[in-house]
Order: C-alpha cells, then sequence, then structure tokens
C-alpha cells in the first residue's frame, strides 16, 4: 500500500465552447462540493499555466485526477508540464457514452440532464478519489 | 477586392476555484454567443498544451483578456505565451464600477447573479467594440 492523502486534487476542463468541458466542470464541482467534500480539492488550471506556486505545489505534492473536455487533454496536460503526474485521466464523454440516455447540452453551464450526468460520473470518480487517499493507487 | 473581416480574441481566466471564475465564463459566453461574427476564444490552457497554431492566437487576432482575481492568468499567460493582449479586464474591477456584489457560488447561477454576468458582458462588448475601432 502506498502512501496514504489527506487531500486528492481533481482538475477538470476550462473551455468554454464545448459541452464536454462544462461536464467535466460539472463533475469536478459535484465531487468537492457534494461527493467528497474536504477531500477531493480543486484548483484553477490557469494557475499551472503561469506556474503559480501553491497551484504547482498542489499538484506535485497530492494525487491527481483530470477531467478533460476534449481530446487536446489540456488538464493533463498542464499537470504534466508543471512536473506532476496524473493518476487519473479521464475524458467526460466516456461518462455520457456510458449514460446515453443522460444527454448533457450547455457550453459554459450543462443543463439539467448534465447535472443529473454529472451527480453519475463523481460517484463513479469517488471511488478513485477513495482509491488514491488511500494509497491504493495503481 | 478582398474584404478583411477582424474578430477580436476573447480569453477568460476560467478560475473553476473561485465564483468570478465561473462568472468570467458566463460572461464571456454571452458575448461570443452575441457577437460570433466578430469574436473569437481559445481554451487558456492551449497556450501551453496545444500546438503553434493556439500560441499565435494573439498575434493572429487582437485579443482581450478577462481575469477574476488579482493573479491575473488570463492576462499573463497570454503575454508570456502568445502575444500582448490588446485590453486586459478584470472582473473585480467590474463589479466594484457597477457597485455589484461579487458571487458566491462556483456553479449554477441564476437571477441572483444576473446582473454581475450582464454588467461584465457589457465592458467586454464595449472593448469589443474600442478594439474593433482601433483595427
Amino acid at each position: 500500500m502506498g502512501k496514504k492523502h489527506k487531500q486528492v486534487v481533481v482538475l477538470p476542463c476550462s473551455g468554454i465552447g464545448k459541452v464536454f468541458g462544462a461536464l467535466a466542470r460539472e463533475t469536478a464541482y459535484e465531487l468537492v462540493e457534494k461527493v467528497r467534500p474536504g477531500l477531493a480539492t480543486l484548483t484553477c488550471l490557469p494557475l499551472l499555466v503561469i506556474n503559480d506556486p501553491d497551484a504547482v505545489a498542489l499538484v506535485t505534492e497530492n494525487p491527481v485526477i483530470t477531467i478533460d473536455g476534449c481530446p487536446k487533454d489540456c488538464a493533463k496536460k498542464s499537470v504534466e508540464a508543471v512536473g506532476g503526474q496524473v493518476a487519473k485521466a479521464y475524458e467526460a464523454i466516456k461518462f455520457y457514452k456510458e449514460h446515453k440516455d443522460l444527454k448533457p447540452e450547455g457550453l459554459s453551464e450543462v443543463n439539467d440532464t448534465g447535472r443529473e450526468l454529472a451527480t453519475v460520473a463523481a460517484k463513479e470518480v469517488a471511488k478513485v478519489v477513495d482509491e488514491l487517499a488511500a494509497g491504493e493507487e495503481k | 477586392m478582398d474584404i478583411q473581416v477582424v474578430k477580436v480574441g476573447i480569453v477568460s481566466c476560467s478560475g473553476e476555484e473561485i465564483p468570478e471564475g465561473t462568472l468570467c465564463r458566463l460572461a464571456c459566453r454571452k458575448v461570443l454567443d452575441e457577437r460570433p461574427g466578430e469574436t473569437v476564444t481559445i481554451c487558456l490552457p492551449l497556450f501551453i498544451a496545444g500546438g503553434e497554431e493556439e500560441r499565435t492566437f494573439a498575434s493572429n487576432y487582437p485579443t482581450i483578456t478577462v481575469d477574476g482575481c488579482d493573479k491575473l492568468c488570463a492576462a499573463k499567460a497570454t503575454e508570456m505565451l502568445s502575444g500582448k493582449p490588446s485590453k486586459s479586464l478584470s472582473i473585480p474591477e467590474i463589479l466594484k464600477k457597477h457597485g455589484l456584489a461579487p458571487p458566491t457560488k462556483l456553479r449554477h447561477f441564476g437571477a441572483e447573479e444576473d446582473a454581475a454576468v450582464k454588467a461584465v458582458a457589457a465592458e467586454i462588448a464595449k472593448a469589443v467594440d474600442e478594439v474593433l475601432e482601433e483595427e
């Protein structure tokens, strides 16, 4: 078993042009505010772009889960660019592919169906959050 | 004769960790939706995660950055990795100018936050007009 962690960083996509970016953010907010408050934590992705020391420390000293909105994988690549390692990388479209009955809509925020999908997605991601916090990452 | 259409780039801070970031995203999106022929955007992290095309964004378009806090990620990242912005806007300054309170939640903005979204969007639209006049 690996090192236990009090915080697991969840970094979503920053985009305002695609629905899966908005779904990624909604999933991260659901995790941080409702599903795993106090354990899952966020930082602003652009802080990594400007090499903010606190944000860089957060993602290099704690396990990180990224949720990207498109194949450009900005969240994952931004963590790697500052020397962090991504423990688990998601693309938000995966959640829709697994729950085709919940089609999200919206660009800067998702609609009610998107919120429902984010709730389902957050519960799935929470399992990985728990594993990483317990030092059970593979 | 070729007619060159100038579009203004809008770079939003995105700020996932702060309510002003959500306000920023919503206001930028509103302007992009209302001025589709005159505006274009890029996801800020693409300056690092993207290729040459993304990094030349601020050279290709006169760019307005919109930041949610005094860390000024959008302005700094654009200048550092792409090119000097034509204008840099700050959400806290816009809210102060309009006598509006900062938002307090990260998501699910509604009627309570509507005035702030409209005020920020109006300031961005005004900046777009000014940049287009200068071009």
